[in-house]
């Protein structure tokens, strides 16, 4: 498989040394032999993905190609795709083409990217494993009875195994930073607005944001330059400018503050992956950083906060889904609650409908102030002890998971353990922090995430800090054996 | 027993936006079915609302209109609830933070003394679409070209005592948002709907139980529809029986009211601000420009036009009833240079009009500048009032301005006192059987046996003679 | 905590989900854990902490009121269960 960079395919392809068009084949063709295993696309989108690429290539010529022209990606099945099904790993839109692209999906079109297609995910997003997917678990390309991690597994196992350059992924509560540290890639979950909603199938509106997944920070620099920048059409979409992600990646870490919250690395957490995150602390501090002790202390708050927020906004956000105008409907229902029960009873799975009921309990009536309205104050406490932090250091770094990649089944009849994977990245998704997962030295063969944590709309500095490390470790460099 | 009726309304105002409160589709009635529904408002997967400028600017409009608090800080919640004309399964409304807080408003009830009713809040929300029970197959259609049309719910506070002051508010809201521009007010197209939430207690006792009556799409029906319901929940009291909580639908046809059976389910519509969409803040320079921008208000109005134009306390409430009348009249006044006058063919001639062809003002064939130049021939004396009339017809039918069909039918009056005489001249000189008894007859029967001469001169002249000339000349004559 | 096999019927019924015996038994389990794990929310302290619905600090943006959208209702349709006349069709509705 390729281990170029994205800057470096980009720059093979202006100079004529192979074209969009044989790149692209040969992505096919990689999928086409291990996709079968790992499951991680939903739909490949074989004549499409060579037309763009021929257009690339014509474009290339031309001279006056995008940022990503001919750079053949994926998207998590989240983000709509005109003319694609866009299914969100869930029945309930097993049949749904998309009338129109989400915001980033059209941000790649533009930079002239080629979409290979549609990667698998947990069904609506709701999920750490991959496998409440409709269409059945992804497989860790490191180990096959491992999960992919959960909720973007396709796009981090199609990116581990090399069946794409870089893929998108959404991260609710860890969406994008657990699967990265599960299948060993680079993961970037932006500050909240910073990438428009646009077109992302909702699950919690005001957790959910799109980010890149890749093999490198310095390819999830590229890729975030695309996705990031403001949406007219998403009201909490961000006015801020979008910095030169690029240019941010070389500085010089010198002085650099680096925080790490004794409830992160505390006895609780296991102590290979504590070593393997400390391996890269230490690396850090020999980059000329300084590691501060802080405390985050509502931590052990965070997913209970976490599990009334989310399905709250999802049991309403999940509404729409009722057999009427587009999607699954039920066969001969009897009568309009018929038709809106079996619909939705039949067309989502079990985590999806475990999620809404919680949600519609938490906001009935009696219950509201106990739990939503207390989940929202928590809420403003997590905030809270991040703000303070970000006064005292630049960046906070711990593990990403309290583990490495589990057994396929191992979690799947224990819903609160399954959400205790998240504990570590949560807290970001609340605050509407910037968070990142890097590979660190792996454990027993399997990939280990340090996570990074950076204050409001410093993706820069994230990026740059997992760049410097990347420069000086190999770590994102081990590629599966699956994928040889 | 003695029964106190209570009454409170929930207006909902469609505001005259162009696109919809969430989306950048149509708000235009009458489109083929759907065909003014984007993705955002049928509820597309992904799709997200960014709120209208002129909606919030309208409903601030009327917050100022009614004197109440502007929510400086005011937040958009869902509404939780399944029905197939509510695409996202919630309505995004308003809920804790209104937009438009406490006011008030006065009506006045022709044998009463002014009363306030309170307004308990206006909050802007989202309209659901609409559900078509023509036979498909057994099965209902839905139409969701009016679903995201913004729309101001007034809510008032239960100040009401009779279905005739329910109206009178209700008409006092209806007349506010006409004046400002911010309605069409049509209640047949359903964008002015009142609901009513009425119950029944002894005189001044703690509140009774409430039935909340839809369907009341127009004051006629809002009326009829509380005094039936009133009537209803006295009966069933009397009769030993409890008032029950529900929704009740007004039936014109069977003048009846009775329960929906699709709301029978207590509702848990489950309000969480909505996370698509932040806090809308209000600064003060906004709420400024709108008290700028305020048009004259129908008090305001009326109080000018008694005290500008001389005009009595019920034509003045009469002309000023909505918007585009009272601009109709000012402007026929303007012309005509005589306010009276003016208001007099407004309500009388014009109105009358209008009522027989069924038509509404603004489709009015003779516009205020017509209509004003037709009196200004009465204020010169080139018309008499009985010959304008004709003119008016004319007019109407489309014949062209006032002095063309004068010129055309030669219907001047004649005011040359030695052209009337001539003819005055002419009558008695033909009829001296009636000058002898006239002489001869006593002060007492004179003005009548007068009237037949005058009958005589104005036949003569084809009515164009003036009438008062007439009257001196034969006085003088005879 | 755990929750009443009759509450969660009326959960299932509110939020229009229809579930068989079997998967109301299983739902009934996994929902009071879930409310046992939600339940560490009650020690903490939350006086005098504002709500936040939010992660970031801004106001809502206004749009201008044109109309940008044109119909594309055949499209919409195209990918509808069921649609007659243009309208999209559901079991009678009784009012």
């Amino acid at each position: 498989m390729r281990s170029q960079s994205i800057s470096a395919l980009a720059q093979s392809l202006r100079a004529g040394e192979f074209s969009s068009v044989e790149l692209t084949r040969e992505y096919l063709d990689r999928i086409a032999a291990l996709n079968p295993q790992l499951n991680s696309y939903i739909t490949v989108c074989e004549e499409s993905a060579l037309q763009e690429a021929e257009l690339a290539d014509r474009r290339i010529r031309g001279g006056d190609a995008g940022l990503l022209a001919g750079i053949p990606i994926a998207h998590k099945d989240i983000f709509c795709s005109e003319g694609v099904r866009t299914s969100c790993g869930s029945r309930m839109l097993d049949n749904f083409i998309a009338p129109y692209d989400a915001h980033v999906v059209s941000r790649f079109r533009e930079a002239g990217a080629v979409m290979l297609g549609k990667t698998n995910m947990d069904e609506f997003a709701m999920g750490s494993s991959n496998e409440t997917s409709y269409y059945g678990a992804v497989r860790n390309p490191w180990h096959p009875e491992r999960v992919a991690g959960g909720s973007s597994g396709g796009s981090a196992a199609a990116v581990a195994a090399g069946l794409c350059v870089a893929a998108t992924g959404t991260d609710t509560g860890g969406s994008i930073r657990q699967p990265a540290a599960f299948c060993g890639i680079t993961g970037l979950k932006p500050t909240y607005g910073r990438v428009s909603r646009f077109g992302m199938i909702a699950f919690a509106s005001s957790l959910d944001q799109g980010g890149p997944m890749t093999r490198s920070a310095e390819d999830a620099a590229l890729m975030l330059e695309v996705m990031a920048g403001f949406d007219e059409r998403d009201s909490t979409s961000a006015e801020q400018p979008v910095a030169d992600y690029r240019a941010a990646l070389e500085q010089d870490l010198k002085g650099l503050r680096i925080g790490v919250p004794k409830e992160y690395m505390d006895a609780a957490l296991d102590e290979e992956i504590a070593a393997s995150v400390q391996l890269a602390l230490d690396e850090y501090v020999r980059l000329g950083a300084e590691l501060v002790e802080i405390s985050l202390p509502n931590t052990h708050l965070a997913v209970p906060t976490y599990y009334v927020v989310a399905p709250a906004e999802c049991s309403s956000n999940l509404s729409r889904f009722d057999g009427v105008r587009y999607g699954y409907r039920c066969r001969e229902p009897k009568d309009l609650e018929d038709l809106y029960k079996r619909s939705r009873g039949e067309g989502f799975g079990q985590e999806v409908k475990r999620r809404i009921m919680i949600g519609t309990y938490a906001l009935s009536a009696g219950y509201y102030d106990a739990y939503y309205l207390k989940a929202q104050k928590l809420r403003h406490r997590i905030s809270d002890d991040f703000r303070a932090a970000f006064e005292k250091v630049d960046l906070i770094m711990g593990p990403t998971a309290p583990s490495t990649a589990f057994g396929l089944g191992e979690k799947a009849d224990d819903p609160v353990n399954m959400y205790l994977c998240d504990i570590y990245t949560i807290a970001a998704n609340l605050a509407g922090l910037p968070g990142m997962s890097i590979p660190v030295r792996p454990v027993d063969g399997m990939p280990v995430g340090l996570q990074l944590i950076g204050n409001y709309f410093d993706e820069g500095r994230l990026l740059n800090a997992a760049h410097r490390l990347q420069q000086e470790s190999n770590w994102h460099l081990a590629t599966p054996v699956t994928s040889e | 027993m003695q029964w106190e009726t209570v009454i409170g309304l929930e207006i909902h105002a469609q505001l005259a936006t162009k696109s919809k409160i969430f989306s950048g589709a149509s708000t235009a009635y009458g489109a083929e079915p759907n065909s003014q529904a984007c993705s955002i408002d049928l509820a597309m997967p992904g799709v997200l609302p960014v709120l209208n400028r002129e909606a919030v600017r309208m409903a601030i409009t009327f917050g100022v209109a009614i004197n109440a608090e502007i929510g400086r800080r005011s937040v958009f919640a869902r509404k939780n609830y399944f029905y197939p004309d509510l695409p996202k399964g919630y309505q995004i409304s308003q809920f804790e933070l209104p937009i438009v807080g406490r006011g008030e408003v006065e009506i006045l009830l022709e044998d009463a003394e002014p009363k306030r009713i309170g307004v308990t809040r206006a909050h802007l929300e989202e309209d659901a679409g609409k559900s078509l029970h023509e036979d498909f197959h057994g099965m209902t259609g839905i139409d969701l070209n009016r679903a995201g049309t913004p729309l101001l719910e007034i809510v008032s506070e239960p100040d009401m005592r009779s279905a005739r002051e329910a109206v009178a508010y209700a008409r006092k809201i209806h007349q506010i948002v006409q004046y400002l521009g911010i309605c069409d007010g049509n209640m047949q197209e359903g964008s002015f709907r009142c609901d009513a939430n009425v119950s029944v207690r002894p005189p001044g006792g703690p509140l009774g139980t409430r039935a909340e009556l839809k369907n009341l799409n127009s004051f006629r029906f809002l009326e009829r529809a509380i005094n039936i319901e009133v009537e209803r929940q006295i009966d069933l009291i009397e009769g030993g029986g409890k008032v029950v909580q529900e929704t009740r639908l007004y039936d014109a046809d069977r003048d009846e009211t009775r329960a929906m059976r699709s709301k029978e389910e207590a509702n848990d519509y489950r309000y969480f601000p909505d996370p698509d969409l932040l806090p809308v803040e209000v600064e003060e320079g906004l709420i400024e420009a709108v008290r700028e921008a305020m048009p004259e208000l129908p008090d305001a109005r009326r109080e000018r036009f008694q005290r500008e134009f001389g005009l009595g306390a019920y034509d003045a409430s009469v002309l000023t009833a909505n918007r585009g009348l009272a601009d109709f009249f000012e402007q026929t006044a303007q012309v005509a240079g005589d306010a009276k006058l003016a208001a007099n063919w407004v309500m009388g001639e014009l109105s009358g009009a209008l009522n027989k062809a069924g038509l509404e003002l603004a489709e009015s064939p003779v516009t205020a500048d017509r209509l004003g130049e037709m009196l200004l021939r009465i204020v010169d004396k080139t018309l008499s009032g009985k010959i304008a009339k004709q003119v008016f017809e004319a007019m109407w039918l489309g014949e062209g301005s006032a002095d063309e069909i004068i010129e055309a039918r030669g219907l001047k009056q004649i005011t040359d006192s030695s052209a009337i005489e001539a003819v005055v001249d002419e009558v008695l000189a033909a009829n001296p059987e009636q000058v002898a008894n006239y002489r001869a007859a006593d002060d007492k029967k004179k003005p009548k046996m007068l009237g037949f001469f005058v009958g005589q001169v104005m036949k003569q002249s084809k009515g164009k003679a003036n009438p008062q000339q007439v009257n001196q000349l034969l006085l003088k004559k005879l | 905590m755990s929750l009443k096999r009759s509450e969660v019927e009326k959960i299932a019924h509110l939020a229009r989900l229809a579930m068989s015996k079997d998967e109301l038994d299983a739902v009934t389990g996994d929902l009071s854990n879930i409310l046992d794990l939600v339940a560490q929310m009650e020690e903490a302290d939350t006086g005098g902490v504002e709500p936040m619905a939010h992660p970031l600090h801004m106001a809502q943006r206004l749009r201008a009121d044109e109309v940008t959208e044109e119909d594309r209702r055949e499209q919409f349709q195209a990918i509808a269960p069921l649609t007659e006349a243009g309208l999209y069709l559901v079991p009678r509705v009784i009012e």
